[in-house]
């Protein structure tokens, strides 16, 4: 394989059989390389929510732009748009991370968790349940940032991931270790201004429980 | 955002002879800082190249004789989560822990992480002030301006801004290797000599050129490794970057110190090695700090703080102290 340009071409020829005929040069070829240009259109097939989708986007598009303006998944939220409150937590390949601070473009082939996803026919996920009955939220904003952080979280303990909380990392962790500390740590990413916390760590700490 | 077309390789030897010819083109791995100083218009790349595909280079890999390699596309949450890497160094279990955030490490990668560029509010302002690393010759706002974040050490009259890698800061006093494929054939890195301090040209960050990948980073074995410990000060307790911050690591004899690496993030253009306090600690009893402290004091002599950061000397040597005494509980 040589270097791939990432454009419209390529769906087009991968739903043709042919993909490798015309948007692939040897390395080294400044000359295509140099002729692509910035704004390009980009095709992108990704699973989202469980559905196979393919979204056409710029390179610069976020995955969360794309989520909320060409997917219609609104309950991801844009707060910071810098990687600083959380508020625009997916879940990509089960992992957390945000959207904001993602191509879209380089996310070909994954699955992607947004809120809208978390729900099992028609039941809410035990966090979201959760976050009800501890009243984890004023405004709301924040919430489904938190929410699947959280849910993403309490894996990553199951998994036994230590913290900064840790007091010792080269122990064992076990998710009995899930302290109201440790769950503000591994939360510190998702910002709330409505300032919920207590009763966000509460929700997150039921749910760990039920886990 | 500002506009960029998106590329990407399928092995290394392909990304580095794009990345050779082509200025106008920049590796993306995890993207957190990139993509953050897009946003910031502190980088503007005309291409991006996409490297997360190239293959081999995400394992953590421990070997036999205690030693890790550590791939250059591993993200951060894999390392931090290592058992053999929280059992033999847990320094850099915990260096990693202490940066970011869970969203954050579970998407940056650890080449990357030791590529990131100052947090200096000048260089990222959006406004444009004058900055010699955004552009060279443009003046350093930091030096007449807000410095209280800023370097102690090593500094320049072009710049005195800091690195912010928390891991960096553990695998400087490891004296780890980066191993980078370049035009010329792969180099192996001694750590110390990757970051370099800011001098006239302090839009250069390290010892890096055109064509260079990192594709490891090698942390040799260390008696000092098991009894090791990263404590990071800073203003918020959770999700910030340093003040100042310790990798503290040591073998010891009887309760005194046998050997031991030191160095400090937070204090200087890249991470500080605090080697005449690493020589002065030896056969010091570990339960008297009044003789740590003096040992520590030996690294400060050359400490030239700026007009709002002096307290940085004084807080660096307590966190040393603390970081150094936490170690030695585990050894």
């Amino acid at each position: 394989m040589g270097m791939v340009a990432i454009n419209r071409r390529q769906l087009i020829e991968g739903a043709l059989g042919a993909v490798g005929s015309m948007s692939i040069t040897t390395s080294g070829g400044d000359a295509s390389f140099a002729a692509e240009l910035p704004a390009a259109a980009v095709d992108v097939r990704l699973t989202i929510n469980g559905d196979v989708r393919i979204i056409t986007v710029e390179p610069r598009t976020t995955l969360l732009d794309a989520l909320r303006a060409q997917l219609g998944l609104t309950g991801t939220k844009k707060g910071c748009d810098r990687g600083e409150c959380g508020a625009c937590t997916v879940h990509i390949d089960d992992r957390r991370v945000l959207s904001c601070m993602t191509l879209a473009a380089m996310q070909e082939g994954k699955r992607v968790t947004t809120i809208e996803g978390l729900e099992r026919d028609g039941k809410l996920h035990p966090l979201q349940e959760a976050f009800i009955e501890h009243d984890g939220f004023q405004c709301g904003f924040c919430t489904s940032g938190q929410i699947m952080s959280g849910v993403a979280m309490i894996e990553e303990a199951k998994a036994g991931w230590p913290s900064a909380a840790t007091a010792d990392v080269g122990q064992r962790f076990t998710p009995a270790d899930l302290s109201a500390s440790e769950i503000r740590e591994r939360m510190s990413g998702n910002l709330c201004r409505c300032a919920c916390y207590p009763n966000i760590v509460d929700a997150i700490a039921s749910a760990a429980r039920r886990a | 955002m500002h506009p960029f077309g998106l590329w990407r390789a399928a092995d290394s030897a392909q990304a580095i002879a794009v990345h050779a010819k082509d200025p106008g083109i920049v590796f993306i791995a995890g993207g957190t800082d990139l993509i953050g100083l897009i946003k910031d218009r502190a980088a503007l790349p005309e291409r991006l190249l996409d490297i997360n595909g190239l293959p081999g280079m995400a394992n953590v890999e421990v070997r036999q004789d205690g030693s890790l390699l550590l791939g250059a596309l591993a993200r951060m949450s894999d390392v931090a989560a290592h058992p053999e890497v929280r059992r033999l160094f847990p320094m850099i279990a915990e260096s990693l822990l202490f940066a970011a955030s869970g969203q954050l490490r579970n998407m940056a990668s650890i080449g990357g992480n030791i590529m990131q560029r100052t947090r200096c509010a000048y260089f990222r302002d959006g406004d444009d002030l004058p900055c010699n690393k955004r552009k060279s010759g443009s003046g350093c706002s930091a030096l007449p301006g807000l410095n209280r974040g800023h370097a102690i050490f090593g500094w320049s009259e072009s710049c005195v801004a800091t690195h912010p890698s928390d891991l960096a800061v553990a695998l400087a006093a490891l004296d780890a290797i980066v191993h980078v494929q370049g035009q010329a054939g792969d180099r192996a890195i001694p750590f110390r000599e990757f970051h370099r301090l800011p001098d006239s040209t302090p839009e250069k960050d390290n010892a890096l050129d055109r064509g260079d990948l990192i594709v490891a980073i090698e942390v040799p074995a260390r008696a000092e490794g098991r009894a090791s410990h990263y404590l990071k000060v800073r203003d918020r307790q959770s999700y910030e970057f340093a003040l100042v911050s310790v990798a503290a690591a040591i073998t010891t004899d009887g309760g005194r110190v046998r050997s031991a690496r030191l160095a400090m993030g937070g204090v200087a253009h890249k991470p500080w090695r605090l080697t005449a306090a690493e020589t002065a600690l030896r056969g010091v009893p570990l339960n008297d700090s009044d003789a740590l402290k003096s040992a520590i004091a030996k690294s400060f002599n050359d400490a030239r703080p700026l007009a709002h950061n002096a307290f940085k000397v004084e807080l660096a040597q307590r966190a040393t102290l603390r970081a150094l005494q936490i170690a030695g509980a585990r050894a």
